[in-house]
């Protein structure tokens, strides 16, 4: 049976900072809601169904805040869903959305992801004791350092790289109005002296706490033919997931990376991902997960990921761009972070990137990671509607 | 003022629908406090024994999705954990809703619906007990101006029951008299006012449990169950969350989700309510026209409904699943199970579900797939 085909005719977002105290989170979430109407030039009555995400309730201390947020996202009298599978939610949380206008129950849905981390601690948020089992490791770094180390072990990949990942993410940044971090005076050096934190990973190195929400507008055929700008459209969508922690699983390379992305590929034609793909937004939280991604990702062959970056291929005028908006390094509202990546590879392909735009970028690539690295969630966007 | 619910701003698309019906569902023993079990070791039995009905290996499945709480457990991320009952390897299709599994089913439906599934598994849980959930529950409630006065789940359920009983819509001593009559069972006694006018025999037990669904669609239901429950609509509405601008004794958005899953088109057999205060069911009767000669041949929570059990972020996924059981085993032929969340019935799904006409019932036969 055929789907509808999926159009992203509105983003929108916040500029992200530390903390916004001058706004609640109804009033942070009705911000990236309203540019997204904006941007679709479209009003509240024009939305069939609301679709929110976002990580731990525990990081702002408000449980299913989607009852609280329905009157500030003009839900009410509408269907809302609330999304939360970890890191990946703000990218799952899209394709929940995507399908529901994919399979025809509603023509045009807002979709958004958003945390505020200034209302909490978000290291306390992952820290509460539980019994039995074994404590996040004082946040998400001490959990991904030794995975980051093992990458190395195993690829040879030499210890500057990770440097490097973050010295482009962050001069990407200064293009992005709405990034979070906007480091004038940063140099390579300035990176690589910074402190160490969780070995291998430096303090430059990390993702900055923010507050921000991020939104979109998917509609479908019909709808896209009514916007203003040029859409950009779903040719792929999948999530994976995989058990936290088992016997045979490789956290450098995790399967379900691989698969997700094998599904994806599949549905948009891609078969030769480096080649076909123009731009890539990946959730890179520490830099070393660029490379690790790029291989999981299929850009390139096992072990040799870190070579890409170090040869430039993922700078901004490189052959792949990846996390040309400053990434996930610059911009962390943890919760919306996923959706960041998929509304970026948006603009990307609808040409609306501004400073940070890759030069006729047709594909790109969104994608998002959570837990363990054990959930999942891509979506392959294109200036082009999918052939069907 | 009652609040109008807005509908949509256009009519839903119609396109190639499919048919999705529930073919199995399988639920936990409901007990006051399951200290011993974690939240994957209760949820374990359940999902080897919705699966046993189908035949089907985790693997089989095509898609996955989860309801639950972080709020219930205590810790963040409590769901991760709880996919490791499900066996999530080679990796899995999946997804979770922090809301009950009655979304957690609606988020499978719309991936069938798309064609990328025809298989789906839906599972909830809450383990209520590793907390007093009258508190954890006012954390639901506006951060800045509610929430810091901590007013308790029953106490809001209490301030509904009291505008019920002042708009003479039910009566002060037994607002559930009516509903146990109904079931044919004892009326149980009122008890002691937990908050006036609710009395221990108008509250639901605080309990955990787990609940599991599978769905599949249409040749593929049928090859998996004798007699699937077939959805015939699924919808969902939210309200207003301010308890101030909302008219308590009234349900619009309930009736809403029912407009929208065809549940007045032709009258229901079975109506499973998901009303955790008996005062609610009040409300959820009127709403959805049970009440009056329309509902006199309805029975409505024969399961006994969320009085006899209400795990929190499951029982709306039961209400659902005792409905398609009900249909599975021929007592019923057309069945409404209905699903809410937040305070005083704040967000409320309904379903519709049917069985294939049954040899000798005169009834003539459905469209294929």
């Amino acid at each position: 049976m055929s789907k509808e085909p999926v159009a992203v005719v509105g983003i929108g977002q916040t500029k992200h900072v530390a903390a916004r105290r001058d706004v609640s989170l109804a009033g942070l979430v009705r911000e990236a809601a309203q540019r997204a109407l904006d941007d679709a030039a479209l009003h509240w009555a024009d939305i069939d169904a609301v679709v929110i995400g976002k990580a731990p309730d525990f990081f702002e201390g408000v449980m299913m805040p989607e009852l609280y947020l329905a009157d500030a996202l003009g839900a009410v009298g509408k269907p809302m869903l609330r999304v939360h599978t970890a890191g990946s939610v703000g990218g799952s949380t899209a394709l929940v959305a995507a399908n529901l206008v994919a399979a025809r129950v509603h023509r045009t849905v807002l979709t958004l992801a958003f945390e505020k981390q200034s209302e909490s601690n978000a290291m306390w948020g992952l820290s509460l004791p539980v019994p039995f089992q074994q404590p996040l490791l004082a946040g998400a770094g001490g959990f991904f350092a030794p995975h980051v180390r093992a990458y190395m072990r195993r690829t040879g990949a030499p210890d500057t790289v990770g440097s490097l990942v973050a010295y482009k993410d962050r001069r990407n940044a200064l293009k992005n109005p709405y990034a979070h971090l906007h480091e004038h005076g940063l140099t390579l050096e300035k990176v690589q002296s910074s402190p160490m934190l969780w070995d291998p990973i430096r303090y430059s190195e990390t993702c900055p706490s923010s507050d921000g929400a991020c939104a979109m507008i998917l509609t479908d055929h019909t709808g896209a033919a009514g916007s203003p700008r040029p859409p950009a459209w779903v040719h792929g969508g999948a999530m994976r997931s995989e058990p936290t922690l088992f016997a045979g699983k490789d956290f450098v390379s995790p399967q379900a990376g691989k698969d997700c992305a094998a599904d994806v590929y599949r549905q948009a034609g891609i078969t030769d991902p480096r080649r076909q793909i123009d731009a890539v937004e990946m959730y890179v939280p520490f830099s070393w997960y660029e490379p690790m991604w790029l291989e999981n990702l299929g850009f390139a062959q096992e072990g040799e990921g870190w070579k890409l970056t170090e040869a430039g291929v993922t700078e901004l005028d490189g052959d792949l761009p990846v996390n040309p908006s400053g990434g996930v390094l610059s911009t962390n509202p943890i919760g919306a972070s996923g959706m960041i990546r998929f509304a970026e590879a948006a603009l990307q392909v609808r040409g609306q990137a501004g400073e940070h735009q890759v030069d006729g970028a047709r594909r790109a690539l969104g994608h998002a990671y959570g837990g363990g690295s054990q959930f999942f969630a891509m979506w392959l966007v294109g200036a082009e509607p999918p052939a069907r | 003022m009652p609040e109008p619910a807005r509908a949509a701003a256009r009519e839903p698309v119609r396109g190639a629908a499919r048919d999705v019906a529930v073919v199995a569902f399988a639920q936990s023993g409901h007990v006051r406090d399951s200290a011993a079990t974690s939240e994957v070791e209760m949820l374990l039995p359940v999902l080897h024994d919705v699966l046993a009905q189908t035949g089907l290996r985790a693997r089989d499945i095509d898609f996955t999705c989860s309801g639950s709480s972080d709020y219930l457990a205590g810790r963040a991320f409590s769901f991760t954990m709880a996919l490791d009952g499900v066996g999530a390897w080679p990796p899995i299709s999946e997804s979770h809703v922090e809301m009950d599994g009655a979304w957690a089913l609606y988020e499978a439906w719309v991936k069938i619906l798309t064609g990328e599934a025809d298989t789906a598994l839906v599972y909830a849980y809450g383990k209520s007990s590793s907390g007093d959930v009258r508190e954890v529950l006012t954390r639901q409630l506006d951060p800045y101006y509610v929430a810091p006065l901590w007013p308790d789940s029953v106490a809001l359920a209490a301030l509904q029951a009291r505008a019920l009983i002042d708009a003479g819509l039910t009566d002060e001593r037994r607002p559930a008299g009516t509903a146990a009559r109904r079931r044919g069972g004892p009326v149980r006694p009122p008890g002691e006012y937990v908050v006036a006018p609710l009395r221990t025999g108008d509250c639901p037990p605080v309990v955990d449990g787990a609940a599991a669904v599978v769905l599949a669609a249409g040749d593929t239901a049928r090859r998996l169950t004798d007699r699937p429950a077939w959805i015939r609509g699924l919808d969902h509405r939210i309200e207003a969350h301010s308890l101030g601008v909302r008219d308590l004794t009234d349900s619009p958005s309930t009736r809403l989700a029912a407009e929208r899953a065809g549940a007045f088109e032709r009258p229901v057999d079975t109506a499973e309510l998901h009303a955790p205060f008996a005062s609610q069911e009040v409300v959820l009767r009127r709403a959805l026209k049970l009440d009056g000669p329309r509902g006199a041949h309805v029975r409505i929570n024969p399961s006994g409904g969320a009085l006899a059990a209400n795990p929190v972020m499951a029982a709306g996924l039961i209400r659902i699943g005792e409905a398609a059981a009900r249909i599975r085993r021929g007592e019923s032929d057309r069945a409404l199970a209905h699903a809410t969340s937040g305070p005083c019935l704040q967000q409320n799904l309904v379903a519709v579900l049917e069985g294939d006409p049954r040899p000798g019932t005169g009834g003539q036969p459905e469209e294929g797939q």
